[in-house]
């Protein structure tokens, strides 16, 4: 007797989570067209006015005029398409794209609706989202470092408050740059904190971040209201300047959004470029990479897995000081309790629907930058939103990016387990 | 004694060829004694056969030798000189390299970053030069005929193909020496030649190999000279051809084997289980399970063969109520099971031996006594009501170890703390102790000494005899070969071949073809 043969051709099928996903999202974007048409179109008349220049600009451009009613209806009528699309055959290929573009015309919508028959800087929005994207890009670049050596830093929280104040308190006593400078160094210090502990005496990762939390909010919420309350002068660092870019400073709408911020928003820049270069063009960043997604290859090789686990868990504590001195040296120039209030943890969130590139990181941190900076901007055109809605506006952008967009990324291999070398 | 291989062509410029001598390495952990006293010379151009049972201390001295670990007494003798390793980055300097029975290889590089990293060319800023690597990479791939891309995703490679990228690892290390440990565990039979023709290519260009089986037909098929291992002692040596398998089996066990698995006649019952177009799928939502229909009848053992990861764990998961069916049905004695529970199967009389042991088989920190009692804690005579009866699970729990061979100083260690053969028939023991219809053991005796084996197999085909009807899931040719009554092979999800017994036995090579998807 031969094999008998049993085997037959069956099409690829899709999988039916896929498909009960493109549906739900169908029905999302249908849900939102009807909100869209009933309060934003509705009820709206007038026009938006949206200003894209600054008094003074060198070539000032002319004001966005949108009428919102009809601008409403469009959106309604876009959001409608692309919920029904997602019933059709072919669905799945598109859902991520044409979720991601009805959630930004909801957006815009809101901001028409909003600005309807007033006027709005549109400039100065989009210039505060990178302004206030700065502490979320850094935190979420010090989670990339150190979850490519497979250490999850929960502690980013922590190393941002710490930042913070010690970019007060030393930049009141020695001027902004050394505040920086210290920063960084305690960032790095309790990097080295949470690699000693993680690392050698394998605490687990994420009791150990938290702890580092608390112990930083503790400290911070003591020093601040026990001596910094009583020496005023140790809560009055100088702020750094924004730095005008020659010539691309002076291109209207790009160079105010762009090109007039202070060290700290090119300061991100840098870092972002210089760890992908890291990451992905050296040895280093190679060996490290190695060390996050299979550490007993890598110890196989003779590559010390500790050692690299120690040196990017304190590189991301630094990364993470200079996000915090942020809060004080680059914007109100004095600690307050908490003041970081989250954002290491939306740099958490950034770092994951980036999908663990620092580039990726950044864009993600700019979209939190986005909701966060709208929700400052709206409370200047009084809508009948109530101003605690509005600020949660970041933490919902989180919820909503990271639950419904981002799918399955995939983390680094070893991400969140120690390595035992086998003796 | 490196005369005869003196004419051997070195394939390489600048090769050099080394003669290793271990002297008296003792190696302990703890109270444990994992090597003692081991001699073992190893030379260029030959390959040596370690031959052992798991936990005979094969793996732990090559350990020893590339590095890893330190030995506690004794040395190692490089071309007659005494050295040192305190890592090993040492032990890959001086020429040794390890091909690991799990490969050390990262997935989501390409084998050129693979291959390269640790020694990785640089240019300046550290700057990675990954053009130089490929081409590296793509000089040493030609030089021995290796035929690997360097730019392929190792995720993307077959099992096969990422143990040549390990090869080259350690060609690239300029090795002289390489170390396989259990190499051909998780191949397929076409791949385990192919590796054969890798591992003659190497010896004759001079390199020293070590080998390290508990497989006796491999050793004879591959090894030059055969060193044997038993109680981290090497109890005996031999030559393939001269010294015969009963010979080798005994030093290797310490009592006579015997290698025929005893079967009563075949008897097939009625229809057992029945499966039609059943479809599972994996956690990704991939289809691992394509349309699979077959059928067991009582007093007859199937077995599934199949390269790992073509869908037989998802397979087993579904039959024992761990994963969902998404399409078909499963009927046993004509009743519908179709996504029943795993406790409701079991009331029905269902035994399951998993796939990993350690995984879903037992609980590693409970005592033996409690994870005998783990599949019908909650029944009588082990609880009334919702009150454990613990002397009841202690009185059983020693009946059963005794009866099950399961050898332990007290049903109260914890399970973890059993060696694999044990802890194979303790889960055997809680499964098959109760009045059973049906059994379905996936990878029964994985990883385990040839005594365990011998003992699972006969309690295997003992339930046969009674009745049950069995489903055995194993990668292990010959296991399947050896138990079953008729043969199914998997390849990607869907059943492509089926052999019955007593028509005609199919040769290894023809179920081998099969499990690689070229159906004849």
């Amino acid at each position: 007797m031969a094999a008998t043969q049993v085997s037959k051709v069956s099409k690829p099928a899709i999988s039916p989570t896929r498909l009960r996903q493109t549906r739900l999202i169908g029905v999302i974007l249908l849900i939102l067209s009807v909100f869209v048409a009933v309060f934003f179109a509705w009820p709206v008349s007038g026009d938006a006015s949206f200003r894209l220049a600054y008094p003074g600009d060198a070539f000032p451009l002319p004001n966005l005029i949108v009428p919102a009613a009809p601008y409403a209806w469009v959106v309604a009528a876009l959001l409608a398409f692309f919920g029904v699309r997602q019933f059709l055959p072919g669905a799945t290929r598109w859902t991520g794209l044409l979720f991601g573009l009805g959630l930004l015309l909801l957006v815009t919508a809101f901001l028409t609706w909003a600005t309807a028959g007033k006027s709005f800087s549109l400039t100065g929005m989009l210039q505060a989202t990178i302004i206030r994207s700065v502490p979320i890009a850094l935190g979420g670049l010090a989670g990339v470092l150190c979850e490519r050596v497979a250490v999850v830093n929960i502690a980013i929280e922590g190393m941002l408050l710490a930042g913070a104040f010690t970019g007060a308190v030393i930049g009141s006593l020695f001027g902004g740059t050394v505040g920086v400078l210290a920063a960084m160094l305690v960032g790095g210090a309790f990097g080295l904190l949470l690699a000693a502990l993680v690392v050698t005496y394998r605490v687990d990762q994420i009791i150990a971040g938290v702890a580092i939390n608390l112990l930083v909010l503790g400290l911070t919420s003591y020093m601040s209201s026990q001596v910094l309350t009583h020496h005023r002068e140790l809560n009055n660092a100088p702020i750094f300047k924004a730095i005008d870019i020659p010539i691309l400073s002076d291109l209207p709408l790009i160079g105010p959004i762009f090109f007039q911020h202070n060290i700290f928003v090119y300061g991100a820049l840098i870092m972002v470029a210089i760890a992908t270069y890291y990451l992905f063009h050296t040895r280093s960043g190679l060996r490290a990479r190695a060390v996050g997604e299979h550490p007993e290859a890598a110890d196989t090789l003779g590559i010390d897995v500790y050692r690299l686990r120690y040196i990017n868990v304190t590189l991301g504590g630094m990364v993470a000081g200079f996000g915090g001195a942020w809060f004080t040296l680059g914007s109100v120039g004095r600690f307050d309790e908490n003041m970081t209030n989250g954002r290491g943890f939306i740099g958490l969130a950034a770092m994951i629907f980036g999908r663990w590139h620092p580039v990726g990181a950044l864009l993600a941190a700019l979209v939190f930058g986005f909701a966060d900076s709208l929700q400052q901007k709206l409370a200047i055109l009084q809508t009948p939103i109530p101003a605690e809605f509005l600020a949660m506006a970041p933490y919902i952008a989180t919820i909503v990016l990271v639950a419904g967009l981002i799918g399955r990324a995939r983390p680094p291999a070893a991400d969140g387990k120690p390595y035992i070398k086998g003796h | 004694m490196a005369a005869p291989f003196q004419e051997v062509q070195s394939v390489r410029q600048g090769a050099r060829s080394l003669d290793i001598e271990l002297r008296a390495i003792t190696k302990r952990f703890g109270d444990l004694v994992a090597n003692s006293n081991v001699n073992l010379s190893i030379r260029g151009g030959e390959i040596l056969g370690l031959l052992g049972e798991n936990g005979a201390g094969k793996s732990t001295l090559m350990n020893v030798l590339s590095g890893f670990y330190r030995p506690n007494e004794g040395q190692i003798l490089i071309d007659g000189k005494q050295v040192q390793f305190s890592g090993p980055g040492d032990a890959i300097r001086a020429g040794i390299g390890m091909v690991h029975q799990h490969f050390m290889l990262v997935p989501v590089f390409t084998v050129a970053e693979n291959v390269v990293l640790g020694v990785e060319p640089t240019g300046p800023v550290d700057y990675l030069d990954m053009k130089k690597a490929r081409e590296q990479v793509r000089t040493i791939n030609d030089e021995y005929g290796l035929e690997v891309d360097p730019d392929a995703l190792i995720e993307d490679l077959p099992v096969g193909i990422q143990q040549r990228v390990e090869i080259l690892k350690v060609l690239f290390r300029s090795a002289e020496v390489l170390v396989f440990d259990e190499p051909t565990a998780v191949l397929t039979p076409q791949e385990v030649t192919e590796f054969y023709k890798i591992v003659r290519m190497l010896r004759d260009a001079g390199k020293a190999l070590v080998f390290i089986t508990h497989k006796l037909h491999e050793i004879h098929e591959v090894a030059d000279r055969i060193s044997v291992l038993r109680g981290g002692k090497i109890v005996g040596e031999g030559f393939p051809g001269k010294t015969s398998d009963k010979e080798l089996a005994e030093m290797m066990v310490g009592r006579p084997v015997t290698f025929n698995v005893a079967k009563g006649d075949f008897k097939p019952g009625a229809t057992l289980l029945e499966v039609k177009n059943m479809t599972v799928l994996r956690d990704d939502d991939s289809v691992a399970v394509d349309d699979v229909s077959f059928s067991v009848r009582s007093g007859e053992i199937v077995g599934i063969a199949g390269v790992q990861g073509n869908g037989q764990t998802q397979l087993e998961e579904a039959l024992s109520g761990l994963r969902r069916v998404t399409s078909g049905t499963v009927k046993f004695d004509g009743a519908d099971i179709t996504n029943s529970s795993a406790r409701a199967l079991h009331r029905m009389g269902f035994a399951h031996v998993p796939e990993d042991r350690q995984h879903s088989g037992m609980v590693s920190d409970f005592s033996i006594a409690e994870n005998m009692a783990l599949n019908t804690y909650y029944a009588e005579p082990f609880s009334h009501g919702i009150v454990m009866d613990w002397k009841t699970v202690r009185e059983t729990s020693a009946r059963n170890a005794a009866a099950f061979d399961v050898r332990t100083s007290s049903i109260y260690k914890p399970a973890g703390e059993l060696s694999g053969g044990n802890q194979q028939k303790m889960i055997i023991a809680r499964e098959m102790s109760r009045n059973t219809r049906f059994l379905l053991a996936s990878q029964p005796t994985r990883g385990l000494d040839v005594g365990s084996i011998e003992y699972i197999h006969k309690r295997i085909v003992a339930a046969r005899d009674e009745g049950d009807g069995v489903i055995i899931i194993s990668s292990e040719l010959d296991e399947i070969l050896a138990l079953s009554d008729r043969i199914l092979v998997m390849f990607k999800g869907r059943i492509v071949a089926e052999f019955a017994d007593g028509v005609r036995q199919p040769s290894k090579n023809e179920i081998g073809l099969a499990m690689a998807g070229a159906v004849a």
